[in-house]
């Protein structure tokens, strides 16, 4: 493989896993707008951890994660009162406070950045991304994706039907805060170097858009998506400096011909269920 | 000292205020979180700041800026906002999000990525009040913006198409079944929310004397706090709400350090909508919003 190649597969893998951190909030309806600042939280602990107490990779990265999903455990909890937009508008508090104060931690560097020792190949980061995947695909055949599609149908519904909505919600979000931390703490060891710079509003809202873009009907919507936004500006670079214009204009029409995303649950049924579908379709056109 | 930085924080306020009515009035009414407005605010300055190096007299400069984000606003409501109808509410974020890129990479190739300076329009004329010294530029933009609030607060309490918003805001549905013609009345705020967030670029750029394409982003968020912190949906809401920002960011950076402005306006955003989600003076929501 090309270094060329590599380094766009790296990044892909990335994507992947921050697609799937806040794809996972997204199905139980919540839209979490702070990722960013839960990868700064996996990436800085667990680079602190291999830096300072000389821990193995193995060990620190689980650890950072495990700290990222902790933190949304503990902040979910009352950012959770909240519903629909003052959700999204707290958590994209969240992740502004957590870069800002990273950026301020002199420990780690502060506004210079933290160099980090320990270093993963880019097999490790596609070995790390395949684990998430292979993860949301079990899950997703889990009552724990059911429970999730009933809370961000109806949550009243789901109560009614002894679905622990809150605990649910919790649930996701927490666990998605995990999967940012992991992804996060493969970053730290895969660049070498950390800065809170990075992990900004707009890191956040991209990810949202990989995954809108993808559609969050199936579990497959992330991944499609993650993969669409990382190789499409690459193929146009041969226009260069109009690719991020051409890239949005196409984002805005696309959504605006297909706001459901690009993965959706009739997609993947197509093929089975065409003939089934279209008497159905006929059925419910005459009543 | 303390006085001389109130000051200054309730100038910057005054920008913040002008972007979280802009994005109060999308959201309030229209349940629809603007993401183009930064985008527009950022057209405003720039645009403004193209046609004077091209040699057009301010005034005209000035209204072709503000014609264009009006105009660009109305293709948000047409691609953005109203295939969303009764999708997923999350979808025309992303399309008003892509409207941002789009402008800012627009900005990006006529104009490079560099700040570029701002022709001083004012005359450098300070007022003195005892020891604090105000700029008149800094002051005609406090003015202008709060009678710009005053105005559309008494547009929307007084007039026919100010109660017609109001029935919008309250209910969609009952809106049309009483006959409001809501095709003619959304493109209206579209247009209204671009002219506040544009007019708020245009009072940046002469302030600060400097334009970017990206100069949007930082403002427009600081805008959506100030929108959060007063209560969405409403108006003197934001004014407070922008007033509180600015006072917060000022405060900080002076008392303490720049670094950290990030921390204390987004952190004062967090603690408001954990203790108090529907803000300073916002009603609970009654529905759910998003």
């Amino acid at each position: 493989m090309s270094g060329y190649l590599t380094g766009v597969l790296v990044v892909l893998a990335f994507n992947v896993m921050a697609a799937y951190a806040v794809y996972l909030p997204l199905a139980a309806g919540q839209l979490n707008l702070g990722i960013a600042g839960f990868m700064a939280i996996g990436a800085y602990a667990s680079a602190f951890l291999t830096n300072e107490y000389a821990w193995p990779m193995w060990a620190a990265i689980p650890v950072g994660s495990a700290l990222a999903g902790l933190t949304g455990l503990v902040i979910g909890i009352p950012v959770l009162r909240t519903h629909g937009i003052y959700l999204a508008m707290a958590t994209f508090a969240l992740g502004q406070v957590i870069s800002a104060i990273f950026l301020n931690l002199e420990v780690v560097g502060g506004a210079a950045g933290y160099p980090v020792s320990d270093y993963v190949g880019p097999n490790g980061v596609f070995l790390a991304a395949a684990g998430v995947v292979v993860l949301m695909l079990y899950l997703s055949r889990t009552r724990f994706a059911l429970y999730l599609t009933a809370v961000k149908s109806d949550p009243t519904v789901a109560d009614l039907l002894g679905v622990s909505v809150r605990g649910i919600q919790v649930a996701a979000f927490a666990l998605g805060a995990a999967v940012a931390g992991f992804g996060g703490a493969f970053y730290a060891h895969h660049y070498n170097f950390v800065e809170a710079q990075h992990f900004n509003v707009l890191l956040s809202v991209f990810t949202v858009l990989y995954v809108l873009f993808g559609g969050t009907q199936t579990v497959w919507g992330p991944l499609v998506g993650a993969a669409f936004f990382t190789l499409a500006p690459e193929l146009l670079r041969a226009s260069d400096q109009w690719r991020y214009a051409l890239f949005a204009i196409f984002i805005i029409v696309f959504m605006a011909i297909r706001p459901e995303g690009l993965v959706t649950t009739s997609l993947l049924r197509f093929r089975r269920r065409k003939n089934t579908d279209g008497a159905a379709a006929a059925s419910s056109e005459a009543a | 000292m303390l006085a001389q930085q109130i000051v200054n924080g309730l100038m910057l306020g005054a920008i913040y205020m002008l972007m979280a009515v802009a994005f109060t009035l999308a959201i309030g009414v229209l349940n629809f979180l603007n993401f183009s407005l930064p985008g527009l605010f950022m057209l405003g300055g720039m645009l403004a700041y193209g046609f004077i190096t091209l040699g057009f007299p301010v005034i005209f400069a000035f209204a072709a800026a503000l014609a264009a984000a009006a105009l660009v606003s109305l293709l948000v409501e047409r691609f953005a906002y109203r295939p969303m109808q009764g999708g997923d509410p999350e979808v025309p974020l992303v399309s008003s999000l892509g409207f941002l890129v789009l402008l800012e990479n627009l900005m990006l190739i006529y104009f490079g990525s560099d700040q570029q300076a701002f022709p001083a329009l004012v005359p450098d004329l300070n007022l003195r009040f005892g020891g604090l010294v105000i700029g008149i530029a800094q002051l005609g933009s406090l003015v202008l913006s709060v009678l710009l609030v005053l105005w559309l607060s008494w547009f929307l309490s007084s007039t026919s198409t100010g109660r017609c918003i109001r029935t919008v805001a309250e209910s969609r549905d009952t809106a049309v079944l009483m006959g409001i013609d809501t095709g003619r009345l959304v493109p209206l705020l579209f247009i209204a929310s671009a002219l506040l967030a544009a007019i708020a670029g245009l009072l940046f750029a002469v302030n600060y004397q400097q334009v970017s394409p990206f100069m949007g982003e930082g403002v427009g968020f600081k805008g959506v706090a100030a929108m959060i912190v007063g209560g969405m949906g409403s108006i003197w809401g934001a004014v407070l709400g922008g007033l509180l920002i600015g006072l917060a960011e000022v405060l900080s950076i002076t008392f303490i350090g720049a670094d950290v402005v990030n921390i204390t306006v987004y952190g004062l955003l967090l603690l408001i909508l954990i203790v108090r989600p529907q803000g300073l003076i916002g009603r609970p929501a009654t529905r759910e919003k998003l």
